[in-house]
């Protein structure tokens, strides 16, 4: 089991707030890695350096070995890390089944093929399975727009999924979810991970989702790492329950 | 539970025949083609002129959709772009003796490569601030236009530009040229309904939508601007180089910054985002006006009115207007 991920003493400030003040952690092949902390603590932007849509003011990001600190997300993307945003993030004007199939366009044939070749890309089955997949089925011709939260939360999650990736990094994926389509959305995470290997980075808020989901957890506070370890390991730090779990 | 395989090669969607590939929009721009083919009968040489000059705006506001309404760059540089297609066309058929043909692809081309440059201020700056960048681009093209005697025959423009012949016919008169611009805008309406129909299409619109998780997906959101402006500008010039034999005499007048303006106007009006918008924009800019002739002088007061009252009623244009209506009729979410 190898080294994927590697973030080394990442720093991002914006004026004189130190958003990140050097975090650093690793992430093994296979792996479900939850990252937890107090808001502001400066998970989100931790993802947005790592993936390359804030360029960090120091420190690397290397991906099976290879430095990809500041690369542009979409080449990331292809190079097969894939993520979901915090905030709800669908094309509302395209149908489910178009979003995921924008989802794995880029990652079939050239852009000439892309122009002459077919309209779906040849992902249609493929979308359509996805779709099943996240139990979206009955929805599949409807405006990604017009779906409920949760709904719109599954899409975001299987489009992320869409082009098989080999990391993903989820940006609280539990947020505004019922407890319903949270037991789905688990599920289907461990579903990839458990058949196809695939590693998870994992921002959230809900302890029960992140413990019950995680390998290991990385605890942030002001910017900083304050813990690393198992889900019990965190739960029994004294620092952590001090600063963020609570008594 | 099994994960979907979502390695390997994608596995491709059976039975997707050729009749799947045809769709109403294409059918529609057949029929208008076949229509606007015969229109003319009866019509005499200037109710021709101005059936073609709303075809060459069409071609001109196509561009500009493509920009605007499906990828969400704001531009007003159309005119000047089609005064580059213009000026090239007319300097290369009537001062170099060059094939009208050999004209209308290097216009195409020049614009293309011209919007390629323009594009990057894209890549760093959006909405308001693009708008101004092009609004520069504009001014400055104009002032070349205007100024630059040597070249473009400043304010006194440049005349007897040839109409082209097609295979040793002769287009010189009205109804010739009308139906060769049918021909044409025909050709140039199906490439950009075959784009907009392809993944391409597809990654425009993401742009216009949400940049930000395109480029997380995959989308190379700098090349797929630079192309939208890029192809967006080719149509302006491609317009411009039918515009220039049509008119067979331009100055610098209808490249101006109010024809932008104008243009942009034709993109909202007709439906920005949808394919035929352009058409129902590009009517109303350019026929409109000569209906409004029944007013005499207020006919501007008049046309202002009915835009405003449109834009009102309906923000999404015409074609926005049209697709409710078929959705309120067929009981079904339209489409674009």
């Amino acid at each position: 089991m190898g080294q994927v991920l590697e973030v080394s003493n990442i720093h991002k400030a914006f004026g004189g707030i130190k958003a990140v003040n050097g975090v650093s952690f690793a992430v093994q092949e296979g792996e479900i890695l939850g990252i937890i902390g107090p808001n502001g603590c400066g998970k989100s932007t931790l993802f947005n350096c790592i993936l390359g849509q804030l360029e960090p003011s120091e420190g690397s990001v290397k991906l099976d070995g290879r430095d990809v600190t500041g690369m542009r997300p979409s080449d990331l993307n292809r190079l097969g890390v894939s993520r979901t945003f915090q905030l709800l993030q669908v094309f509302p004007e395209l149908s489910v089944r178009e979003n995921l199939i924008l989802a794995g366009q880029e990652h079939e044939g050239t852009m000439l093929s892309r122009f002459f070749g077919r309209r779906d890309a040849g992902l249609s089955e493929k979308a359509d399975t996805m779709i099943g997949f996240f139990k979206l089925g009955h929805l599949v011709d409807a405006k990604a727009g017009g779906l409920s939260y949760g709904q719109q939360k599954l899409l975001d999650a299987a489009m992320a999924f869409m082009a098989g990736p080999r990391l993903v990094l989820l940006d609280e994926p539990a947020g505004g979810v019922n407890l319903t389509m949270l037991g789905d959305l688990k599920e289907r995470l461990r579903a990839i991970n458990a058949e196809q290997g695939a590693t998870f980075v994992v921002i959230e808020h809900n302890m029960d989702f992140v413990m019950s989901l995680c390998t290991r957890v990385v605890v942030l506070a002001e910017g900083k790492v304050l813990a690393e370890g198992t889900p019990a390991e965190v739960r029994a730090n004294p620092q952590v329950v001090e600063a963020y779990l609570g008594h | 539970m099994t994960a979907p395989a979502t390695h390997g090669a994608a596995t491709e969607r059976r039975g997707l025949a050729l009749p799947s590939s045809i769709d109403g929009t294409l059918v529609t721009l057949v029929l208008g083609a076949a229509i606007l083919w015969f229109a003319p009968a009866g019509m005499g040489r200037y109710g021709t002129y101005v059936l073609s000059l709303w075809l060459v705006m069409s071609i001109a506001v196509m561009g500009l959709n493509l920009t605007l309404g499906y990828a969400g760059l704001k531009s007003l540089a159309q005119a000047a772009f089609m005064g580059l297609g213009a000026y090239a066309t007319a300097l290369l058929t009537s001062k170099l003796g060059l094939n009208w043909y050999a004209a209308f692809a290097i216009s195409g081309l020049l614009t293309f490569a011209v919007g390629l440059v323009l594009g990057f201020p894209a890549l760093r700056v959006q909405a308001h601030y693009l708008a101004f960048v092009t609004l520069a681009f504009s001014t400055l093209i104009w002032l070349i236009l205007r100024n630059e005697q040597w070249l473009t025959g400043g304010v006194f423009g440049l005349s007897n530009i040839p109409r082209p012949s097609f295979l040793s016919v002769k287009l010189d008169g009205a109804l010739e040229f009308h139906r060769f611009v049918v021909v044409v805008t025909f050709i140039l309406a199906a490439a950009l309904w075959w784009m907009i129909r392809s993944p391409w299409g597809r990654a425009f619109m993401a742009l216009r939508e949400n940049p930000v998780r395109a480029a997380s997906l995959g989308v190379d959101t700098r090349m797929y601007t630079l192309l939208a402006f890029a192809i967006g500008s080719a149509y302006a010039g491609f317009a411009g180089a039918l515009y220039a034999p049509l008119v067979e005499f331009i100055d610098p007048s209808p490249f101006s910054l109010s024809q932008s303006f104008f243009l942009l106007l034709m993109v909202v009006a007709g439906g920005s985002g949808y394919l035929l918008g352009p058409f129902i924009g590009a009517l109303l800019g350019v026929v409109l006006p000569e209906w409004l002739r029944v007013v005499g002088s207020l006919y501007l007061i008049v046309f202002a009115t009915i835009v405003m009252l449109l834009l009102i009623a309906c923000p999404q244009g015409v074609s926005g207007l049209i697709e409710r209506g078929w959705a309120k009729l067929t009981g079904k979410a339209g489409g674009r």
